[in-house]
């Protein structure tokens, strides 16, 4: 019986020490690899890994390596949670990055004041996200709000009169429609339908020939790239031809001329990269160099809109773990609050939000609309 | 107006994959009582068959499209062989688990083959759509009714009109006696269930081109076969061609009248509704299968 025991024990032991590197500092990352935001999740974590090599290739930070630890929430926030909880209490990761989708990361929110382990968001642009009194969200990607204030300049410039939602339903996809619409609607715009589609929805006929119905100019769309695919091929099947402008920064626009090709001539979409002018960035020379990496790694070029957030995060999380001194949970979300950065769309700098005492960490990236013109994409000058 | 018309016109080029998705269901079903989690992993393979002959290889779209269908066939075969007739004669619920761990098995199958990203499928059909009055219907689409309605033409006239198909619903009426009767049981049972099978792998084949093709895209579709098999009672094949359309419509006119969120919610509302007052189906008829 005690032989039996002492015999598991050093087996487990042996496991547990050979599954963490001592000389490594492990960064959780939590992303979509499966599900319908396969694609997109898929990017991002490409990203990481690029930002990741680069750094070890600098040696890494306090002398150590940086080791991702990727973990698939097969796009389900039930997933994302314990996704968040096997990297925190297993695999021992004192800072993360996730989780995608809106939905997702604030499932697994919870899980970070649970365990006081910081995380960077940086896909979900949810105003909730940031605004729920989490002391330990940190956010590069630009809330659907501040989107809306960045666009609101070209409403009456591009003639907007009268405005139809088709949005995830989701909290990504609710939370623009709401955001978008108020700032409509202050800038005098009437705000039609807000239909609505599940995310693994393949056929929105429905709602598509409701919107053909309607008398508004343009159409807001807020969902991932695969959907959005699907959608321009559908519109073109039923004839439905009106402005179209998406949200979300999760279009990836080379994927959606490869894939749904002419239909999606015309289309206009609010982007938070611009890897097609490199010289329009905040930061050229990183711009140029991340793209080369990507290239060089064979990774699929549609895939570069998404995957910067994948790279500026890691970047931005190693910046904090370097000025935090060592890799702890408490010092590692301190020290968030001094990254001083030049991301891929921006400074990364993280100011208060949410409610007083448990702020959230939000920076303020650029957002760009850019337009797709026969197959190939355009900044409009409006 | 045109909206009412757009939306029947959608409803009846969705039910047509939806009816060919339910049949294949209701037959392994009713004539082998084995209830198949492997259905919605063939359409998936059907859809994936398509997109390594169409994308892949390089192959004619009209071409690939029945090399997918025995590509069903013929895994579906193999299902029956391997792993469904050493288990004859064991309960339903056996036969369920297996069926179950097939499925799983088919679809991480697939996830570890092609990847979690979606892959589009090409069309030779143009972009611009087929144009009457106000009402568009895309050409693609509309070869995707045509080849359904074809396929359960043929379903129908392999059960009713062939020495198989007598063999079958002798089969389904008392397996013993059309043993009996000198009918090979067991190659029926083979028969039955790649039939069923192709008839799944045709449906994703037919659908890939229209959506996008990802290795979780059979899970509601299968979800959908059980629904319309519920509706149109376990074993009929006329009422799972009926209960294709009726849950396309429910799901169309649920999505454009009443809330579009909820467009997958409307069918299962429908089911719960059947099974609370014709628990049977709509139309079931006792022991009959055709």
């Amino acid at each position: 019986m005690l032989g039996r025991f002492t015999l598991t024990t050093a087996i487990l032991l042996a496991l547990t020490s050979t599954g963490a590197r001592a000389d490594a500092i492990r960064i959780g990352v939590n992303e979509p690899l499966t599900g319908p935001f396969a694609a997109s999740g898929t990017y991002v974590v490409n990203g990481a890994k690029i930002a990741a090599d680069e750094i070890n290739a600098k040696g890494g930070v306090l002398g150590k390596k940086l080791e991702l630890v990727i973990e698939d929430n097969k796009s389900n926030p039930t997933e994302a949670a314990a996704v968040a909880e096997k990297l925190i209490t297993s695999d021992k990761t004192p800072v993360m990055m996730g989780a995608w989708g809106s939905s997702l990361t604030l499932a697994v929110m919870p899980k970070l004041v649970d365990y006081e382990t910081p995380m960077l968001v940086e896909t979900s642009s949810s105003g909730k996200i940031t605004t729920s009194g989490n002391p330990y969200v940190f956010r590069i990607s630009p809330p659907s709000s501040l989107e809306a204030e960045t666009f609101a300049p070209m409403v009456s410039r591009l003639g907007l009169k009268k405005v139809d939602f088709l949005v995830l339903n989701n909290d990504f996809g609710r939370g623009a429609a709401t955001d978008f619409g108020k700032m409509l609607k202050d800038k005098g715009v009437t705000v039609g339908l807000v239909e609505t589609m599940d995310q693994g929805a393949q056929d929105m006929g429905a709602q598509l020939a409701k919107l053909k119905a309607s008398d508004a100019d343009t159409i807001m769309i807020t969902s991932s790239v695969d959907q959005l695919v699907l959608l321009f091929k559908q519109m073109a099947a039923l004839g439905l031809k009106k402005r179209v402008i998406t949200t979300g920064g999760s279009q990836n626009p080379d994927q959606i001329i490869a894939q749904a090709g002419a239909a999606a001539d015309g289309t206009m979409h609010l982007t938070t990269f611009l890897p097609w002018s490199p010289d329009k960035t905040p930061d050229p020379k990183a711009t140029e160099a991340f793209i080369a990496a990507w290239k060089k790694r064979g990774f699929d070029y549609a895939g570069v809109t998404e995957s910067f957030r994948g790279y500026d995060g890691i970047r931005a999380i190693a910046h904090a773990i370097e000025k935090a001194g060592s890799a702890d949970p408490a010092a590692i979300t301190k020290a968030f609050w001094s990254v001083d950065l030049v991301g891929l769309n921006g400074p990364i700098r993280f100011t208060k939000a949410g409610p007083a005492g448990k702020e959230s960490g939000q920076s303020k990236p650029d957002v760009y609309l850019i337009e797709i013109k026969d197959g190939t994409v355009i900044v409009p000058t409006l | 107006m045109n909206e009412l018309i757009q939306h029947l016109v959608n409803a009846l080029i969705l039910g047509g994959t939806y009816a060919l998705l339910g049949i294949g269901l209701t037959l392994i079903f009713g004539i082998m009582n084995v209830v198949n989690f492997t259905h919605g992993a063939l359409y998936t393979v059907g859809a994936y068959v398509m997109y390594l002959a169409v994308a892949a290889l390089g192959l004619n779209f009209f071409l690939a499209l029945p090399v997918a269908i025995l590509g069903g066939l013929l895994l579906g075969a193999a299902i029956e062989l391997v792993l469904l007739r050493p288990f004859r004669g064991s309960d339903i619920d056996t036969t369920m688990l297996v069926m179950i761990g097939a499925g799983i098995i088919l679809q991480s199958g697939t996830l570890w083959t092609f990847g979690g990203v979606a892959k589009a499928i090409p069309s030779p059909f143009p972009e611009a759509p087929l144009q009457i009055g106000l009402v568009s219907v895309s050409w693609l689409r509309l070869f995707v009714l045509g080849a359904a309605l074809t396929l359960i033409a043929l379903t129908y006239a392999l059960i009713n009109r062939t020495k198989l198909g007598l063999a079958m619903r002798a089969a389904f009426q008392d397996s013993d006696t059309a043993a009996l009767m000198g009918v090979d049981v067991r190659r029926i049972y083979t028969a039955t269930f790649a039939l069923g099978s192709s008839l799944a792998a045709a449906a994703g084949a037919l659908l890939g081109p229209v959506y996008v093709v990802f290795p979780q895209m059979g899970g509601l579709a299968e979800l959908k076969a059980f629904a319309i098999v519920i509706l149109g009672g376990l074993g009929n094949v006329t009422g799972a061609a009926i209960g294709g359309f009726i849950l396309a419509l429910a799901e169309e006119f649920g999505a454009g009248y009443v809330s579009s969120g909820y467009r997958d919610a409307m069918g299962f509302l429908i089911i719960i509704a059947v099974l609370l007052y014709r628990p049977t189906g709509l139309f079931a008829k006792a022991e009959r299968i055709g």
